[in-house]
């Protein structure tokens, strides 16, 4: 793991966390994604109460806590599904808070869901395809004309999604439709229609959910290269074993408030953490036993 | 590309030189189509004929919403009633106005397309039975409107239609009389018939190609998750609105077309019934796939012309007519629907992935 280097990175943007207005002034050197105090209610529940978060750029930045946490809605919050009641997110300084979903994405934001929406029917290949929908230009003209503008493009995101499958390890499958791969690939598809996007910030919703210990140990793989190869990657995730030794930050949140931030070292002792998952400071040992 | 105009024209793999025979022979069955079936059937199947491209166009029309895009609409017939209105409009003395054909066709295709906009806008967060509803409920508004328009200003000549529509000219060359080409007559049937035919396969073309294209992915991601469709940077409100205008343009072509071929138009043309029907054509026929859609259509339209000679049946079998064909005609129709769906639930001719998912064992494609 090469999670050192970014961990320096991260003190600095942890010192940057009360002024986030400075985000804006200087872009370049602020954090990929910053969460500032998102407040979101849902009838009467506090699914987020002043959350705020900056994820540093380059790393892989964990959210996890308990279930009911507020994880999701600070995902669909930052993705731009749901508006919160208060706050923002930028992303290197641009405002994402009030986009539509397609724009924020097209911002640099893209998403994997908790259950895999793929679109069934279609091929991977296909899936992926329309996940370049964002880059890429030709309309009805340039389809009903194939001017030959239209028609290079078409070959660059066949050629890309073919690429992108195989970083994913779904090439074998490309013609086959997406509702009958198996589970494992249904989630690797999702992450390369996802990546076909072209993201600065890849945000993964459960990628692990009931996968066994070898799909997880390739996903870790995976997300490692996608981090290594410059996108950031926001991961809220159960299985804390991965998220402990995967994630260079972490974020813990429970009923909708931030409860710990920091290096994974850090935030699995800290009391409140162990509290919010176990209930009783006596049993926080095993859990948090596992070392990265 | 290649592997999109095999798929346009026939079964990938076949060996080139049967399918160019194939092809050959396809263009001069469709070349002859109206001499042979005249000969063998009769003048009126002709017009069967001309009705069943007819209709093909309006189909390939609502596939764009409802199988490209998935946005179920019970209205589509308003759109055909718009291009109709519109060519009867500027084409009879109801107005004086004798504008020509080359100018009409596009304006039919314009004037229809914006309409759909106007469908789709406020229909774009509306969903399944919602939209259903909403978009039969615009069908019924445009007919009424039709309908009411002849008071205080006579729009629309009212129930009473609108008459004397003048048939379409091309380059002094008239749909309505018969040509003569050497030793060959070309009836009027004929011509529109070719002309149909030519429109037909340019729709069909543009349908092909926005299917396998950018824009035809994304209604296609629409049509299984919006949502998902939406985190893939879909703009999924623009891409609605197109499908809604692509779809409702060939409704206004093929309204033209019809007013011209009819030489009269009236709203009680554009009911419920007739929007239900060209739904039925997509659905029957397989939906999203070009082929089936263009089955689904001459199926329902020959269909229950077919039903007619019932009564001729009977009196050759039994000696008399035992039960009116008119009464069975219906009841046949709708258990010959019943039956397909049940039976073959994706349609009659399903495109390959979706037989897939939504076939019976029997109906499995062979492996590959």
């Amino acid at each position: 793991m090469s999670a050192r280097p970014e961990n320096a990175d991260g003190a600095d943007a942890a010192d940057n966390a009360n002024n986030a207005d400075h985000v804006r002034t200087a872009p370049a050197a602020g954090p990929m994604l910053a969460v500032r105090s998102v407040r979101k209610t849902f009838g009467g529940v506090q699914a987020l109460a002043d959350v705020s978060i900056e994820v540093p750029r380059g790393t892989v930045y964990g959210v996890i806590g308990p279930n009911g946490a507020g994880k999701t809605t600070l995902f669909n919050v930052i993705t731009g599904f749901v508006a919160p009641d208060h706050g923002d997110c930028l992303l290197e300084g641009v405002r994402l808070t009030g986009e539509p979903v397609h724009r924020v994405v097209e911002l640099g934001v893209a998403r994997t869901f908790q259950n895999i929406r793929l679109f069934h029917q279609m091929s991977a290949l296909e899936n992926v395809m329309v996940g370049m929908h964002s880059r890429s230009r030709a309309g009805v003209v340039g389809a009903v004309f194939r001017t030959p503008g239209a028609r290079a493009e078409e070959a660059r995101i066949e050629g890309r999604a073919h690429a992108l499958l195989e970083q994913v390890g779904v090439a074998a499958h490309a013609d086959q439709p997406a509702g009958s791969l198996p589970y494992g690939l249904q989630r690797r598809l999702e992450i390369a229609r996802a990546l076909a996007c072209a993201p600065r910030l890849l945000a993964l919703d459960e990628p692990a959910a009931g996968m066994n210990a070898a799909e997880t140990a390739s996903l870790r793989e995976l997300i490692v290269s996608i981090r290594n190869s410059g996108t950031t990657v926001l991961l809220i995730e159960h299985d804390v074993r991965l998220v402990m030794g995967l994630c260079d930050r972490i974020a813990v949140l429970d009923y909708g408030r931030l409860i710990a931030e920091g290096p994974p070292a850090l935030v699995k002792c800290d009391p409140a953490v162990i509290e919010a998952y176990l209930g009783t400071p006596v049993a926080g040992s095993p859990a948090a036993g596992p070392a990265p | 590309m290649l592997k999109q105009a095999q798929r346009l024209i026939g079964q990938p793999g076949r060996n080139p030189l049967a399918r160019s025979v194939l092809v050959v022979l396809g263009i001069a069955a469709l070349l002859l189509a109206p001499f042979l079936v005249d000969a063998l059937l009769g003048r009126a199947w002709v017009r069967v004929l001309d009705l069943v491209l007819l209709y093909t166009m309006l189909a390939l029309g609502l596939n764009i919403v409802v199988g490209y895009a998935g946005l179920l609409d019970l209205g589509y017939v308003a759109f055909f009633a718009v291009g109709a209105y519109l060519y009867a409009l500027c084409a009879s003395p109801h107005f004086g106005l004798h504008l020509p054909f080359w100018l009409l066709l596009p304006a039919a295709a314009l004037v229809a397309g914006l309409f759909g906009v106007l469908l789709g806008a406020p229909t774009l967060k509306l969903r399944g039975d919602y939209l259903a509803i909403v978009t039969l409920g615009f069908g019924e508004i445009i007919r009424i409107f039709l309908n009411n328009l002849n008071a205080p200003f006579n729009l629309t000549n009212g129930p009473q239609g609108i008459t004397l529509i003048r048939p379409i000219e091309i380059a002094g060359v008239s749909m309505a009389k018969t040509q003569t080409i050497g030793p060959l007559s070309f009836p009027s049937l004929y011509n529109y018939y070719y002309l149909f035919l030519a429109l037909t396969l340019l729709i069909i073309l543009i349908s092909a190609r926005l299917q396998h294209s950018r824009v035809g992915r994304a209604w296609a991601a629409i049509r299984e998750d919006e949502l998902a469709a939406k985190a893939s940077g879909v703009n999924t409100h623009n891409l609605k609105l197109l499908a809604f205008a692509m779809g409702a343009s060939f409704g206004g072509i093929a309204g033209s077309l019809y007013a011209s071929f009819q030489g009269f138009v009236s709203p009680e043309s554009f009911g419920l019934t007739e929007s239900i029907m060209i739904l039925c054509m997509v659905v029957l026929g397989g939906m999203g796939h070009i082929r089936g859609v263009i089955l689904g259509a001459a199926i329902l339209v020959a269909l229950p012309e077919a039903l007619r000679y019932i009564g001729p049946l009977q009196r050759w079998l039994f000696g008399q007519i035992h039960v009116e064909p008119s009464d069975l005609r219906l009841l046949l129709f709708g258990l010959a629907l019943v039956l397909v769906m049940r039976l073959r639930p994706a349609g009659l001719w399903p495109s390959p992935i979706r037989r897939r998912e939504l076939g019976r064992p029997g109906a499995a494609e062979p492996p590959g």
